[in-house]
């Protein structure tokens, strides 16, 4: 069973808010989906390659030519705030780590 | 004449279109009219005009999207409140592939918020109806595409599938739903839920629409690295039989925790005696780890969506909430907002299988699993053409019916996600009809089998003959 101050540790991780309420019910629905999918470290994978691509395949290098990137104004027409050019973020202020 | 424009097959519209008996503008109109229609919130946004009319082999049969293929200018939104509104500066290519090749953009389809869900009740933007039912889920996650095509909405629709997204929906509409081999299209437009497992794919009334759509998606990229395109390319179906066709059941599998209905049971069992009298051989075969895909996959899939989805923070486009506050504040205020539940679940699950002190346990250890799946597969192809099972345990269920409980509705992928791990092709056609619900049969293939596993669809197709329209509800085609 997932702890609150693991379930909060993880909500750090994940740059997610929870409310008590929220944090106390994902407690218990982690610990049930884990305990469920925690089966599968009692097979026997000694040896086994883990799978991070599913197809064989080489990484491939495209023709070394330039293309034009999107323009920044159009890029920016989908910001909160665009400012001076770039993404405006507020002062990291009190929450820096 | 627009009754008679609804019921052709998109390759029979094509095929008008081609042959100068059905006019495009005509044909683009009545669908325009007909999605304008939607009660069962199947659409997010529907098209006001038609594009430019693009001479194709896809004849200008008008395509419904998935909300989470970026389209440019048109509300590209993955059903979550956190891209509410947001417009993307560029297409998809797939989508884009598809419109070059004639295919307008219809409209945009609803689905689970970032394709997490089975139900379709996780979007915010609200639940789908599914048309054979109107109290039941069409699935999910590409739920909209499904019953946008089952309804006769669009004439056909593009779906993305990580675990079964567009399989089960197919399923639970009594529709077609091809999911390729992994690699097949391109995923660069495509908001990514599980990287290493998204695929594109096609959501149609039959298996030849599947496979004429399916031909023009399919091709390298050189802004997705991992796309291969196919090896030959795609061909319409044709085959009528399956002699010589060795087909396999991995009967341990069907005995697992998925909760087989003995209605689905029954329209497999009769399905696989249909294969039967036109030449193919059923034995069983074993897929030993296939029970474990589940647990590897929810492991594996929340893991790599913890990492895409921390890109939505508020700083380059969509919600930001409390931006007078300090930047983490910011940060973890806007995803509270903007994430809704089985997100936040899938986030948590993910971030905690990668944290420091689990990773090799749980996030390895899947890892491991699915290299042994994929083996299994390999070694079943050895002896079998195809492997054959149910498409979901049971027909479509009453809206609200498994919400509460993430675990049962986990469960509804146990018979897609064993392909998915695999990077293999499968694909879902309608079986039959159990308590008046549409029953789905899963093929699986080898990787890059798409033409044959299509060939072999047709032929059950063809053989069983199901009536896809759901006209009972007043929601038919």
């Amino acid at each position: 069973m997932l702890s609150r101050e693991q379930v909060d540790h993880v909500a750090q991780l994940a740059r997610l808010s929870l409310t008590d309420e929220e944090s106390e019910r994902m407690a218990v629905e982690l610990s049930n989906v884990l305990d469920h999918i925690s089966k599968i470290s009692e097979l026997p994978l000694d040896g086994v390659e883990p799978t991070t691509h599913v197809i064989d395949v080489v990484a491939p290098l495209r023709d070394d030519v330039p293309i034009p990137s999107l323009p920044v104004d159009v890029i920016l027409a989908a910001a909160p705030e665009p400012t001076n050019g770039g993404f405006g973020v507020p002062s990291p202020g009190a929450g820096a780590e | 004449m627009s009754a008679e424009i609804l019921s052709l097959s998109a390759a029979q519209a094509a095929a008008a279109v081609a042959a100068g008996e059905l006019d495009r503008a005509e044909l683009w109109g009545a669908y325009r009219e007909r999605a304008a229609t939607d009660t069962l919130n199947a659409f997010t946004w529907v098209a006001d005009d038609a594009p430019a009319a693009v001479d194709g082999p896809l004849g200008g049969v008008p395509l419904a999207v998935k909300d989470l293929f970026c389209t440019e200018d048109v509300p590209s939104q993955s059903g979550s409140k956190i891209l509410e509104g947001y417009r993307p500066p560029y297409t998809a290519t797939v989508v884009a592939k598809l419109q070059a090749a004639g295919a307008p953009l219809l409209g945009k389809t609803n689905q689970d918020e970032f394709a997490m869900g089975s139900s379709n009740e996780n979007s915010a933007f609200g639940p789908v109806n599914n048309p054979w039912d109107l109290t039941r889920v069409p699935g999910g996650s590409s739920g909209g595409s499904a019953a946008a095509v089952a309804a006769g909405l669009a004439p056909w629709a593009l779906g993305t599938d990580t675990g079964g997204s567009i399989r089960q929906p197919a399923a639970l509409c009594g529709i077609v739903g091809l999911k390729p081999t992994y690699g097949a299209c391109s995923r660069y437009g495509m908001i990514a839920f599980a990287s290493s497992l998204d695929q594109a794919g096609p959501l149609t009334r039959d298996v030849t629409d599947a496979a004429l759509l399916f031909s023009e998606m399919v091709g390298t990229d050189s802004f997705d690295s991992t796309s291969l395109g196919m090896p030959s390319p795609v061909l319409l179906p044709t085959r009528r039989d399956l002699s010589g066709v060795r087909l396999g059941v991995p009967e341990e599998l069907l005995e697992q925790e998925g909760g087989l209905e003995p209605g689905v049971r029954a329209r497999f069992d009769e399905a696989l005696a249909l294969a039967k009298e036109l030449g193919a051989t059923v034995t069983p075969c074993r897929l030993p780890h296939a029970e474990h895909a589940l647990s590897a996959y929810y492991l594996l899939a929340p893991a790599e969506a913890s990492s895409n989805l921390a890109r939505f923070d508020g700083v380059r486009y969509g919600l930001r909430v409390d931006g007078d506050h300090d930047l983490m504040t910011m940060y973890t205020h806007t995803r509270a907002a903007g994430f809704g539940p089985e997100v936040k679940r899938r986030i948590m699950l993910g971030t905690y299988a990668l944290s420091s002190g689990y990773y090799d346990a749980y996030y390895g250890t899947a890892q491991r699993v699915r290299t042994k799946i994929a083996e299994d597969f390999a070694a079943g192809f050895s002896a079998v053409d195809f492997i054959v099972t149910p498409t979901s345990p049971g027909v479509a269920f009453e809206l609200g019916a498994k919400s509460a409980d993430p675990l049962a509705m986990y469960l509804n992928d146990f018979f897609t996600v064993p392909m998915s791990l695999a990077g293999i092709p499968a694909i879902s056609i309608p079986a039959g009809l159990s308590e008046g619900l549409p029953v789905g049969l899963q093929l699986a293939g080898p990787a890059f089998s798409e033409n044959a596993l299509l060939d072999a669809a047709y032929a059950l197709e063809q053989a069983i003959g199901f009536d896809g329209s759901p006209a009972r509800t007043g929601e038919g085609r």
